[in-house]
């Protein structure tokens, strides 16, 4: 692997580019492992290298039955924040969003994080109080967020329709300065070449089949299109896929998997400078760096695993989007494309041991995983090696559902979370 | 957007009609008095979501206003068949 810098781009300039080694070598998968992530997005990958980053197992496999970053990885809408409102939520995505800072450094590897600031809209009485209870909330908890007024908000935003005539004007907006966007494909590729440089083996086009167990119940290894694979720890990350991956352990998961869309409109100069979001009109918005406004749209109401969605959830956020930012109305939408996410009842994710020895879970992010991605990796890869939850995952556990203990963000955000 | 049949009006509606109402043929505790915390989470928060033939429940919110049952696969999104609630599992 040849290090990424200033000069080594220099170097390989003189030679027009052309002698650059691959990334990461395309490995076969081996008869056993020490431990094995099924599922080959920023989450798993980003377990795999901290397993072999911070807790010295680098004999890991990660196994992905498509191309890294395939998924959802490559299918959201790459904002970062972690203005949540529970104490374990904020304690969750904050951890994530201190590892996303100095991660292109980390990984050497430039995942052009940005905190060009998440902004949520307020239209209404209710927005009000609400908003400023998140921003209470999230202060309390060392978390930044600021209440802006219009004037501020579209100061903060200049395409932003602050008029009182507007059918549902905007009254306010919490800002998080630290929030923002960065690239999704970096992150997978990041964590797929440093995780491969600490010896892991990224095994693409490998779908797992099977969950084989022992006569006490522990896992013993899996089942997949490329042969039987032995290993005592098994980390399941596998988004939208995961009640499929469990039933083959014999496990029920309390999730349904929802085709959530988004799009894309064609390449515009630079004139949105940030995120914002409403939730009580749903739109959801911030312009990447090629120029493309990137548009998060709404789950389908039905449970699917086909990747695609309807076209009348796109034709309700674009109608938002119109009436936020009128001078966006005669953009032309280039692509829309869906994933399937996986939502659980509570709508915070599930992070931790199963039932099963041997068998952890990363899952339940529903339409919000991205933001976490180096946080879940890293607390996937200490439950892993650990075989303990961290006190930041410990709350995220399988047992709440029975004891009641739910993180009921769902409640707390109505929309989006 | 996909076209569903509903079973009371008899006729082949655009989705927006209709409202999604989640998995089919959960019965409420006979006795919820004698359930179990494992019966009571296995009966609120676990659901099938499988990759497949897929049991649920819709209502024709702007139509007939009536909950009916289909037979959807999840990975083509075709449903298979809809039919009146209290009819048994097709």
């Amino acid at each position: 692997m040849t290090r990424f810098s200033a000069f080594s781009l220099f170097a390989k300039a003189l030679g027009a580019h052309k002698d650059w080694p691959e990334q990461w070598p395309d490995a076969a998968p081996k008869a056993s492992y020490d431990a094995i992530i099924v599922g080959g997005g920023g989450h798993g990958l980003g377990a795999a290298y901290y397993l072999a980053k911070k807790y010295g197992i680098t004999n890991v496999a990660v196994l992905e039955k498509g191309w890294i970053g395939g998924g959802n990885t490559g299918r959201n809408t790459t904002i970062i924040r972690s203005n949540y409102l529970y104490d374990e939520s904020a304690h969750l995505y904050d951890h994530a969003v201190k590892l996303w800072d100095g991660l292109s450094q980390e990984l050497n590897y430039n995942t052009m994080y940005s905190k060009r600031g998440v902004m949520m809209l307020a239209h209404n009485v209710h927005d009000i109080q609400s908003i400023k209870r998140h921003i209470h909330a999230n202060r309390l908890n060392g978390v930044d967020n600021e209440w802006l007024t219009p004037q501020e908000a579209k100061a903060y935003c200049p395409p932003l329709n602050i008029s009182p005539d507007a059918r549902y004007p905007v009254l306010g907006a919490a800002l998080q300065r630290r929030g923002g966007t960065a690239r999704h494909d970096t992150v997978a590729w990041g964590y797929a070449r440093a995780a491969a440089a600490l010896g892991v083996d990224i095994i693409q086009n490998c779908a797992v089949t099977g969950i084989r167990r022992g006569t006490d119940g522990a896992v013993e290894g899996v089942e997949t299109t490329r042969g039987y694979i032995a290993s005592k720890r098994v980390g399941v990350s596998a988004a939208g896929n995961t009640s499929v991956v469990m039933q083959m352990a014999g496990l029920d998961f309390p999730l349904e998997s929802y085709p959530l869309q988004a799009l894309v409109s064609e390449p515009i100069k630079p004139t949105f400078p940030c995120v914002v979001m409403s939730n009580t009109v749903h739109a959801y918005m911030s312009q990447s760096d090629k120029g493309e406004l990137v548009i998060g749209a709404g789950t389908d109401q039905y449970v699917s695993y086909s990747q695609r969605g309807a076209l009348h959830i796109v034709e309700h956020t674009l109608a938002a989007i119109c009436e936020i930012f009128p001078i966006y109305r005669r953009v032309r939408m280039l692509r829309t494309w869906g994933g399937i996410v996986d939502v659980t009842p509570d709508r915070s994710p599930i992070l931790g041991k199963t039932p099963v020895k041997g068998l952890y879970v990363n899952c339940g992010w529903g339409t919000g995983g991205f933001k976490a991605t180096p946080g879940a990796g890293d607390l996937l890869a200490y439950t892993m090696a650990k075989d303990e939850p961290h006190p930041i995952n410990a709350p995220f556990n399988l047992d709440r559902f029975r004891n009641g203990r739910l993180i009921d963000e769902a409640a707390a955000a109505a929309v989006a979370h | 957007m996909i076209l569903i049949h509903c079973p009371y009006c008899d006729e082949q509606r655009p989705e927006i009609e209709f409202a999604y109402a989640g998995q089919a043929h959960i019965a409420r505790p006979a006795n919820p008095d004698s359930y179990s915390d494992e019966e009571w989470e296995r009966f609120l928060f676990f659901r099938a979501n499988p990759r497949g033939r897929h049991h649920e429940r819709w209502r024709h919110t702007h139509g007939c206003g009536r909950f009916f049952n289909a037979v959807r696969d999840t990975v083509t999104d075709k449903f298979e068949t809809t039919y009146k609630a209290g009819e048994p599992r097709k």
